[in-house]
């Protein structure tokens, strides 16, 4: 077990407790960045699509995890980021702006939208969030002058200063690109957390009348939270459009909203790490099934795949599995397994008993 | 002047008068307690003041400021803090977190910055934590300090709470059954932190509690309500002879007046 010896108020407002979290998340960043390196390409487009999936995690995890507010339209703020990032590109402007641009935009829109929807809470909000995404999609079919409408579009593909980060032509450019940006994200993220304003976030989500009797106010907070949830969400869709390449509305349907609360769920509510442990799980677990597909079929010559919808059901099972038997998440697992062994052998099983419940639908009270 | 001066003070709920034509004056630097039954309407009263409920008539001002109108979030920037009588923390923060959430009103800083933990942000974290950490020595919380709040128990609950509230910096602390729940000598610790609240720290308290040692120990005046009505204001020695307040706890009329 590790002592800490605080010498300063500075050791509690650091992102990092000590210099081995540090080191460990250094070692991580350096990992990824070499992956290039060894892995192949179809395992890069993995981790990138991994990577896109984290930042669009994060950002639902901001309004689930940390201020309580549950979203079903965050694929409605996914594609109003890809839309808007390749509207703007195919106007002529250069990445670099066009994409901060994007998110913005989205995170405006997302705050617009906040304010009458966070006077609702609970099952109420997720519905209304679901309208939106319904009024969402009707949009993008109308607008077809830039969407494209049904047809959809070509994503252009990113050149910064005369470098090209093409999809298929320099995966491992783009694989970077996104890498930094979820890195930046990830910081930023972390830095609000330990900030005033990370702080007011929670203290909606856990009780709104004592957050206005410590002089916050419940809406502002909530249609901020919303903005900057959405935001992040606008820049992970924007990625995602140069990512995928070509799509249209049929890229963000109700499945994506709802992957992207298990995400957050299943990675563990209130925890930034999780919205990337969550991220890791959905878009692994698909893959392995299908890799899992093709041993069954070639070893033990039962076609998996024969059968309809066998593959989606493994899938929900596992999801199933997981939100009966670690509703803490991923994270919370990473936790309890950490303090296990730090606390060998005194560790017990109810330690973590009262963590329960995050949502404020939850409550019983 | 009085420091808050409530006046002919009501909220109905339909039919229900639960506060009716209440006005009271809390002089600077005073413990003024509100007693009453169950249903008294005394919480009632402290949810006008910060503005949780709206006022169905009456007015209230605050170092003469009227803040009938004003919305609940702007009650602790004026230098009003408060406690819950089911304790409302935040209870998956820790308590350090909470106190710190306490200095809401005092953060000067815009969420960009926050993002980008801007030096001004970190010297404004230091300065609060400072402020904090002052709460949690008069308060005698260290040992809880990483505490995650789920996991306390509830006395200390109730001490954190008054922490939070103290962290605002405020002018004046509505305590909501401060010792409720408490064991003998954690509300004889109540009664000297509210002694040095108002002496050390110039606070002036205003408290509902059911506790009459607690009240007799440190209100230099009481209010007693029954029914959202007035009964008898005065030292807690008067008001407990009052005959109105021994027939609204025993339910004997007063001798001389119909039943």
């Amino acid at each position: 077990m590790r002592i800490i010896f605080k010498t300063s108020y500075d050791k509690d407002i650091d992102i990092h407790e000590h210099w081995g979290k540090r080191g460990a998340i250094l070692v991580l960043l350096a990992f990824m960045a070499v992956l290039p390196f060894f892995a192949g390409e179809y395992y890069l487009a993995e981790a990138t699509n991994t990577l896109i999936w984290a930042l669009a995690g994060m950002g639902l995890m901001l309004l689930v995890g940390h201020t309580g507010q549950v979203s079903l339209g965050h694929a409605a703020f996914l594609a109003i980021g890809a839309y808007t990032e390749v509207a703007l590109m195919n106007i002529g402007w250069p990445f670099l702006i066009a994409f901060p641009v994007a998110g913005i935009f989205t995170g405006i829109f997302g705050a617009l939208i906040a304010i009458p929807a966070v006077r609702m809470s609970g099952i109420y909000l997720a519905i209304a969030t679901l309208a939106v995404f319904v009024i969402v999609e009707e949009l993008i079919i109308l607008l077809e002058p830039i969407t494209g409408g049904v047809g959809g579009l070509f994503a252009p593909s990113i050149t910064i200063a005369g470098i090209s980060f093409d999809r298929y032509a320099d995966l491992s450019n783009l694989y970077w690109l996104v890498l930094l940006i979820v890195a930046l994200v990830t910081w930023g993220y972390a830095n609000l957390m330990r900030s005033p304003t990370g702080r007011s976030f929670l203290a909606v989500r856990d009780s709104e009348v004592s957050a206005r009797a410590l002089g916050i106010n419940v809406t502002r907070t909530r249609a901020l939270a919303f903005g900057l949830s959405t935001g992040v969400t606008g820049l992970a869709g924007a990625l995602m459009g140069h990512y995928i390449g070509f799509f249209n509305y049929e890229l963000f349907s109700i499945f994506i909203s709802i992957n992207l609360l298990l995400v957050v769920t299943i990675g563990g509510l209130g925890s930034i790490q999780g919205a990337f442990l969550g991220a890791i799980l959905i878009t692994a677990v698909p893959q392995l099934i299908a890799i899992f597909r093709d041993w069954a079929n070639a070893t033990v010559g039962i076609n998996i795949g024969s059968i309809p919808g066998l593959d989606t059901m493994i899938f929900s099972g596992v999801l199933i599995a997981f939100i009966i038997y670690e509703p803490l998440g991923l994270y919370g697992r990473w936790l309890k397994t950490r303090t296990w062994f730090e606390l060998f052998p005194l560790a017990r099983r109810d330690m973590f008993r009262r963590q329960k419940s995050y949502l404020k639908t939850e409550r019983t009270k | 002047m009085s420091l808050l001066v409530a006046k002919d003070i009501a909220i109905h709920f339909g039919g229900v008068k639960a506060v009716d034509g209440v006005s009271f004056s809390v002089e600077e630097g005073e413990v003024f307690a509100i007693i009453g039954p169950n249903g008294a309407g005394k919480s009632t009263i402290f949810n006008l003041i910060s503005r949780i409920y709206p006022l169905t008539h009456g007015k209230i001002s605050f170092d003469g400021k009227d803040i009938t109108r004003l919305k609940a979030h702007d009650i602790a920037q004026l230098g009003i803090a408060r406690t819950f009588q089911n304790i409302e923390l935040f209870d998956h923060s820790t308590v350090l977190q909470n106190m710190l959430m306490g200095r809401h009103t005092h953060s000067r800083t815009s969420f960009v910055e926050n993002i980008l933990f801007t030096p001004k942000v970190r010297q404004q974290e230091r300065d609060h934590r400072k402020r904090v950490e002052e709460m949690i020595e008069f308060l005698e919380l260290e040992a809880y300090r990483n505490k995650m709040i789920a996991g306390l128990p509830y006395g200390v609950r109730k001490v954190v709470e008054i922490g939070r509230a103290l962290a605002i910096g405020p002018k004046m602390i509505l305590l909501d059954e401060p010792a409720s729940g408490l064991s003998v000598e954690e509300s004889q610790e109540v009664a000297f932190w509210i002694e040095d609240m108002r002496r050390d720290m110039g606070l002036t308290v205003l408290m509902v509690e059911h506790d009459m040692g607690l009240v007799s120990a440190v209100a230099d005046r009481v209010l007693a309500v029954a029914n959202g009505r007035m009964l008898a204001e005065g030292t807690a020695a008067e008001v407990q002879a009052d005959p109105h307040v021994q027939a609204a706890y025993l339910g004997t009329a007063p001798a001389g007046e119909p039943a």
